[in-house]
């Protein structure tokens, strides 16, 4: 009764608006969603990446003896910033000495990450939180300070360590000296980063079923047997993970050798890739070539992430697709 | 130092620039004076007792307060500088510079020209050459002298005495005297090479009669790879590789407990040790003395420099006169200079003030009734030396070179390290655009 007359008097309006409203609303509403993420984005990764590659392709022209306002100038540099990055044998022997670092202490770190998680989650051992904790506790000190810390141990005159090996009449040995200065470095590394992956591989198996253990004693399969042949293929996900992060980790080293620096001469300003930025940017307030060098390192970075990822996905995960 | 077109323009220009800031900030500083209260002051320094100097100026004058920022020392506070300049705010109005600094940060554009801010008397306080350290040879002034860092020997006095030893007057001497000591006591070294300090190298080659940069015409020259540098290089890496002078670096607490233990026996080292030796050897209180350098010839009585600072105005400050004011107090007043001496036992730049604020020798030496006389005639005998406008590229090239070079324990690689930095610092100049005579 009521539905015909209002039709008559005010006939399109309500229908047309009434479904629209709802329409427009659907449109909206995944940007607005989105804006606060897509915002943050832009504000914070997006920019500063978009002006590293724009300060890469610059360069600053001084005019004569460069003294006074107005004698500097900014300018487009094309790709001599990059041409001279990759060309630079510091920027090459800094590549090779962190990849050197990262073959010693990458599997070094995972294997006994790995390793601890397995004892950890073996039935047998006893205080299990204890465990856990000191060994995930390095993890949580400032790799500065633990830099700092290392770095007195290892200076022959201030170092327990020496003391005890000179009382004992045992020989010593300069840990600073060039030969095994990297090896210095990436023990500071594993100290600090065992935990970390040791606490990702230990929550990984947790999460395996009990009744494949027991499947497994059932069959005769020793603790050892049901750690090699069971624990270690299903985790294989999380040590690939922890293999990424540690690679990523490796590429931009850089506190440790920057705090060790001051304490010898084996440490160049141009040890590692980042140092060679921080001292190009900083030292030699050339931002400029700096941006270059960190632009190639994001993209060999990336090359090297996504280029693992492929390389591992599908036998890693071909278990779990069946 | 001849001057040249371009830099007299820059000058005029900046000048110009500096003289229409000033009566804008100055109309509207004293009508905001009144309305807004004393002009705040912001001053980044690592200098010892700055904090208690200022204190004393700020209660003199309620109308300018300063406060100090005290600073890490000076390449991160430069770096920091450097950022801010070129992010266009958040600099200092008053920066304590290093003298190998000034001429990157007036080439950065961070500091303003003072010449019409200050007292037209007051370059008469200071020595010429300290004078020409701020104004780069031209009619700006971009700072005032606070401090200077002539160089000495110091050592155990009562070691010394108790091997025997003399005290070196030439280098042939002290290479002498490092062998006795180190044959007499294998643990003990009458010095260290250290490839971390290279301001400290720079003082032994400016010693030597170096003087690694220089301006040609409107070029800039590198003279770092040439016979006073190359001789200071052979000699040192002869003596590290000899085994009789350490080869690590200063700074370390490694190198804190030689010295505290006695197995550091010698420093060469400026004005300025004895409050480190305060600091870092608290236990040897007493034991130390100081000597004039040893000599490359005889009877000379030549040193470098090794520190030293000016307070600048940077560039960012929107009040220079009153900043200008406050240095020419701290660093050219018989007051301001007492200050620095009594709080910080720096070694005022100031000659006309130094004979009052230096009558006493430092605590740590209050032995050595006659410290500030022979300090006096050392400073006589600083070398002319000219900084360049990439010294932090030809120091950090230092850093890396001398690093492997003491690593290696060769005089040759001492030779190549010099080579090497000459390489770098020319090669940086002329990417830069800078006009390099060759």
């Amino acid at each position: 009764m009521t539905t015909t007359e209002p039709r008559a008097t005010t006939p399109a309006p309500p229908a047309s608006v009434e479904p629209r409203r709802p329409r427009r609303r659907r449109t909206l509403a995944p940007y607005v969603y989105l804006a606060p993420a897509m915002t943050l984005f832009t504000l914070f990764l997006a920019l500063p990446i978009g002006y590293a590659v724009y300060l890469s392709l610059r360069t600053v022209k001084v005019s004569g003896l460069g003294l006074g306002s107005g004698a500097r100038q900014e300018v487009w540099a094309g790709f001599s910033n990059y041409s001279r990055a990759l060309g630079d044998p510091e920027f090459l022997a800094s590549v090779g000495r962190v990849a050197l670092y990262g073959l010693v202490l990458v599997p070094t770190m995972l294997g006994l990450a790995l390793l601890f998680a397995l004892l950890l989650d073996a039935k047998r051992t006893g205080v299990k939180g204890f465990s856990r904790v000191s060994i995930f506790l390095p993890y949580a000190v400032p790799s500065v300070i633990a830099s700092l810390l290392w770095g007195f141990l290892y200076l022959p005159r201030v170092s327990p360590f020496e003391y005890v090996a000179e009382s004992l009449g045992l020989p010593t040995a300069d840990v600073l000296s060039s030969n095994v200065i990297l090896f210095a470095i990436a023990n500071i590394g594993l100290w600090g980063g065992v935990g970390f992956n040791m606490i990702v591989i230990y929550t990984a198996l947790k999460a395996i079923p009990q009744e494949l253990y027991e499947a497994a004693r059932l069959d005769g399969a020793t603790e050892r047997g049901i750690a090699w042949r069971i624990k270690i293929p299903i985790v294989a996900p999380s040590l690939i993970l922890t293999f990424l992060f540690s690679m990523i980790a490796t590429l931009q080293v850089f506190a440790e050798p920057t705090t060790l620096r001051p304490l010898t001469n084996t440490i160049s300003t141009t040890w590692s890739p980042l140092m060679k930025v921080y001292r190009d940017a900083f030292t030699r307030d050339d931002i400029y070539s700096a941006a270059a060098t960190s632009v190639v390192i994001a993209l060999a970075t990336f090359v090297l992430s996504f280029g693992f990822l492929r390389l591992v996905q599908r036998r890693a995960f071909a278990q779990e697709n069946g | 130092m001849r001057l040249h077109t371009a830099m007299k323009t820059a000058a005029v220009v900046a000048a110009t620039a500096m003289l229409a800031a000033g009566c804008g900030g100055g109309s509207e500083g004293d009508g905001g004076s009144a309305a807004d209260g004393p002009v705040e002051l912001t001053f980044w320094t690592w200098a010892p007792g700055m904090e208690e100097t200022v204190a004393e100026w700020n209660a003199a004058n309620p109308d300018i307060q300063v406060t100090v920022n005290k600073q890490d020392g000076g390449d991160p506070a430069i770096t920091k500088l450097l950022t801010a300049i070129k992010a266009g705010s958040g600099a200092p109005d008053l920066m304590q510079t290093e003298y190998q600094k000034i001429p990157t940060l007036v080439a950065a554009d961070a500091l303003a020209d003072l010449s019409d801010v200050l007292p037209e008397d007051l370059a008469d306080r200071y020595a010429d050459g300290t004078w020409e350290s701020v104004t780069l040879g031209s009619d700006a002034v971009y700072g005032v002298p606070q401090d200077s860092g002539p160089m000495q020997f110091y050592y155990r006095a009562d070691i010394f005495e108790q091997l025997g030893l003399e005290v070196p007057e030439t280098w042939d001497e002290y290479a002498q005297v490092a062998e006795q000591l180190h044959t007499a006591d294998p643990s003990k070294y009458l010095g260290t090479f250290s490839a971390n300090d290279a301001g400290w190298f720079t003082g032994l080659a400016q010693q030597a009669g170096a003087s690694w940069w220089g301006i040609e015409g409107d070029s800039w020259s590198v003279d770092i790879d040439s016979e006073p540098t190359q001789k200071v290089a052979e000699y040192w890496g002869g003596l590290v590789e000899q085994g009789v002078i350490d080869n690590k670096p200063m700074y370390t607490p490694e190198w804190n407990a030689a010295l505290n233990d006695g197995s550091q026996v010698g420093w060469l080292s400026a004005i300025w040790a004895p409050g480190v030796l305060e600091g870092n050897a608290p236990d040897t209180a007493g034991k130390w003395a100081m000597a004039p350098m040893p000599q490359w010839e005889a009877g000379d009585t030549a040193t470098g420099n090794w520190g030293g600072s000016a307070t600048s105005v940077t560039s960012q400050s929107e009040h220079p006169e009153q900043a200008a004011e406050f240095i020419a107090w701290m660093n050219g007043s018989q007051e301001g200079v007492n200050a620095l001496v009594e709080y910080g036992s720096l070694y005022p730049a100031d000659l006309d003030a130094q004979g009052e604020a230096l009558a006493e020798p430092p605590a740590f030496f209050s032995q050595q009734a006659d410290f500030y006389d022979i300090a006096a005639e050392t400073a006589q005998g600083v070398q002319p030396f000219t900084y360049g406008p990439n010294v932090n590229v030809a120091y950090s090239a230092y850093n890396d070179e001398f690093g492997k070079a003491t690593e290696a324990r060769t005089a040759d690689a001492f030779l190549a390290a010099v080579e090497a930095m000459q390489t770098a610092t020319v090669d940086d100049l002329k990417n830069a655009g800078f006009s390099v005579a060759e």
